[in-house]
């Protein structure tokens, strides 16, 4: 109400509108042609362009000059092969039926399986994993599933796979075509000719599809990853060569692109090892190419190599997470931008989120495998061992306790990572008095 | 620091008494469309750095205040233990509100400062150029000029000033030779020492106060009572203690 005070605006002015603006829409929905209701379809309203022309619509029928019935009468369809004799109606104009064959035969197409003598069998098809009478057979039901060879492989009697079904087909029909050609330049430009099956490479085309069909979200998740990182240091390898190239003649290019290769290389390695590991290596592929683009500006502020730098580190993290670290950052009294970013300072800092990072992950990586542990537990009951797992449970509650930054008391409590499913003694006494080793990765 | 290990192509790690090969030399040549070609020689893994502390002072006016001219303030440079910028920044711009006079105005030398007055608060823009041998780009800064201090308690001071400084350090990564040896012994810049002796031309360094022309640093500035110390210690301190608490927790 205030608001509409300052605004100046009469309060009364909007249900006023509304009102005046009913009536005229009324008067409006008078359409001729067509009924009401059809119109109401459209939305009630006219269209900009008129859709229908309205006049058309009752007229058509009127203005022909010719008569049109409807009759009840029998046709045949030349795709059959028996001769039988169906009824349908069928449009009849002025007294003479349509002539032609049923619309629809002209759609009843197959595929051209060839067929081979015995001769041409004994001559050129003989094969070593396939019988005669197995061959006759697969091309028997090729022919009669037009060649799909998901159902041919369910009908055939001795169980092959299908890229060998596939296999054999092909390179049967190939055969037969060379041996029939009268030259071989006729036939070159078959298809069947031209493009050869290879079965091996489509048993691993597929089993890789199902493999990716089959990936659970942490994979999908993980293949994102690398990839990124893949892309951000070719990146930044393609940056610092175009940089290094427009300015360095040949001479020096020797010098500069084959260290600019020996960075590059030793990076690579790092980031195409396994994932599991990338926790630890990623972080190192990507300073180095966070100081090779730094190295680029020729200038730059300390502050802005700690941005980028915590970004790279940061990169495989999501906004939450990121959020949770400048959390704990500021609950240990620590300035999200150090106040004098010095070198030492920077390189502290940057350690420090680091290792905050590593402290977060790890916590989500414990509630991950409680929940697997609860939910293994809960299904097979008789498996595992009663006391260990309880005993495991309750550590990882402690653990997760114990991680919060506020409540330090860790004591001598010093617990290392341990499976959720490794079975044997309780790992509780080894675990205090072993120190626990620096953590690796995940699994 | 990079941890690059260079094989320098023409130059071997043959050290004769007399003539000490440079050994981590990258020569790199800037070749314009002209036929000039100026042979600049960079030391890689060297990194030096300039602290500089870079800020606005701003006075109340009191009784001379004007609606238009309430404050004057000083926007300014300076290196963080009050050294002498020049040998490092040849001049520095700064970028004023459109509404002032002129308002990109250039310090052609040190100390980089400039003082205005008036009635708002804004962005100024801090540009800075550096020496040929030093960068060929420039540096801009970004600072948010204060009037009103934080806290509403009670009038304005005309003997206190409103003062924000922001510390930071320029890096320059591949710093060239003569740089290198120009700045080397100079208490405005880090400088690492380098692990191999390099005979670097032995430069006489310039020292602006003997020319009895404006002094460069601003040790001894009129406004110096005001400026802030900043020590990395405290930092370091609370980073160390932040770490002591999250390292075995990772382990």
């Amino acid at each position: 109400m205030d608001a509409k005070d300052i605004l100046g605006l009469p309060k009364n002015a909007l249900p006023i509108q509304e009102k005046k603006s009913k009536p005229p829409k009324e008067s409006q929905r008078k359409p001729d042609g067509i009924s009401r209701e059809v119109y109401a379809l459209t939305g009630g309203l006219a269209p900009l362009m008129p859709a229908v022309d309205v006049n058309q619509l009752k007229r058509k029928a009127q203005s022909d000059n010719e008569k049109i019935t409807w009759q009840w009468l029998p046709f045949t369809n030349s795709a059959r092969k028996d001769s039988l004799q169906l009824y349908h109606w069928v449009r009849v104009v002025n007294g003479i039926p349509p002539t032609g064959d049923y619309s629809f035969a002209k759609y009843n197409k197959s595929v051209d399986v060839l067929k081979y003598t015995d001769e041409e069998y004994e001559k050129y098809l003989t094969d070593p994993a396939w019988t005669k009478e197995e061959t006759d057979q697969l091309f028997d039901l090729c022919e009669r599933f037009d060649l799909r060879f998901i159902v041919v492989a369910d009908r055939f009697p001795s169980s092959k796979t299908v890229e060998e079904l596939k296999d054999r087909y092909y390179s049967v029909s190939r055969a037969i075509l060379i041996a029939r050609a009268l030259s071989p330049g006729d036939v070159a430009t078959h298809p069947l000719v031209k493009e050869t099956y290879n079965a091996s490479q489509e048993t691993e085309r597929k089993r890789a599809l199902n493999l990716l069909l089959s990936h659970t979200k942490q994979q999908e998740r993980k293949d994102v990853e690398v990839l990124a990182q893949a892309k951000k240091i070719s990146e930044a390898r393609k940056a610092s060569k175009a940089s290094e190239e427009s300015e360095l003649p040949v001479l020096s290019d020797i010098g500069s692109l084959g260290a600019d290769k020996a960075t590059a290389d030793t990076v690579n390695p790092s980031t195409n090892s396994q994932i599991p590991s990338s926790s630890i290596t990623a972080p190192v592929s990507e300073t180095a190419s966070v100081i090779a683009s730094l190295r680029m500006l020729r200038v730059y502020l300390r502050s802005y190599a700690l941005e980028q730098m915590v970004q790279a580190a940061s990169s495989s993290a999501g906004l939450r997470t990121i959020k949770r670290v400048e959390q704990t950052l500021q609950d240990l009294g620590v300035n999200l931008k150090p106040k004098v970013p010095t070198k030492a300072v920077c390189a502290e800092h940057l350690e420090l989120r680091k290792e905050i990072l590593t402290l977060l992950n790890l916590q989500k990586q414990l509630q991950y495998k409680e929940a697997e542990g609860s939910s293994f537990r809960e299904g097979s009951y008789t498996e595992t061992p009663g006391t260990p797992p309880k005993q495991q449970s309750l550590r990882a509650a402690d653990l997760d306790r114990t991680f919060t930054p506020d409540s330090l008391s860790i004591g001598g409590e010093r617990f290392g990572k341990r499976e959720q499913k490794r079975k044997g003694p309780a790992p509780s006494s080894p675990a205090q008095s072993k120190r626990p080793r620096k953590y690796k990765a995940s699994d | 620091m990079a941890q690059t290990v260079e094989n320098d192509v023409q130059l071997e790690g043959n050290a004769t008494e007399s003539n000490l090969k440079p050994q981590r030399l990258k020569i790199t040549r800037f070749s314009d469309d002209s036929d000039k070609k100026i042979l600049l020689k960079r030391l890689k893994d060297v990194e030096i750095s300039v602290p500089i502390v870079y800020g606005t002072i701003a006075f109340w006016l009191g009784r001379k205040a004007t609606e238009t001219q309430s404050h004057k303030w000083t926007v300014y440079v300076r290196g963080a233990t009050n050294e002498d910028l020049g040998v490092v920044i040849k001049r520095a711009v700064f970028q004023l509100h459109p509404s002032f006079n002129n308002p990109v105005r250039v310090v052609e030398s040190p100390p980089f400062e400039l003082s205005e007055c008036g009635w708002g608060e804004f962005e100024i823009a801090i540009s800075l150029f550096f020496h040929n041998d030093v960068c060929e780009k420039q540096l801009d800064l970004y600072h948010h000029l204060k009037l009103y201090s934080e806290d509403e308690s009670g009038p304005q001071s005309t003997k206190k000033p409103v003062v924000v400084e922001t510390y930071n350090e320029i890096v320059f990564p591949d710093p060239s030779e003569d740089f290198y040896a120009r700045v080397q012994k100079h208490p405005a810049v880090i400088v690492p020492r380098l692990p191999v002796t390099i005979n670097l031309p032995s430069v006489l360094a310039t020292n602006v106060e003997d020319l009895n022309e404006k002094r460069g640093d601003t040790k001894d500035h009129p406004l110096s009572q005001w400026f802030n110390n900043f020590s990395e210690a405290d930092e370091l301190l609370k980073l160390a203690a932040a770490r002591q608490q999250v390292g075995p927790l990772t382990s």
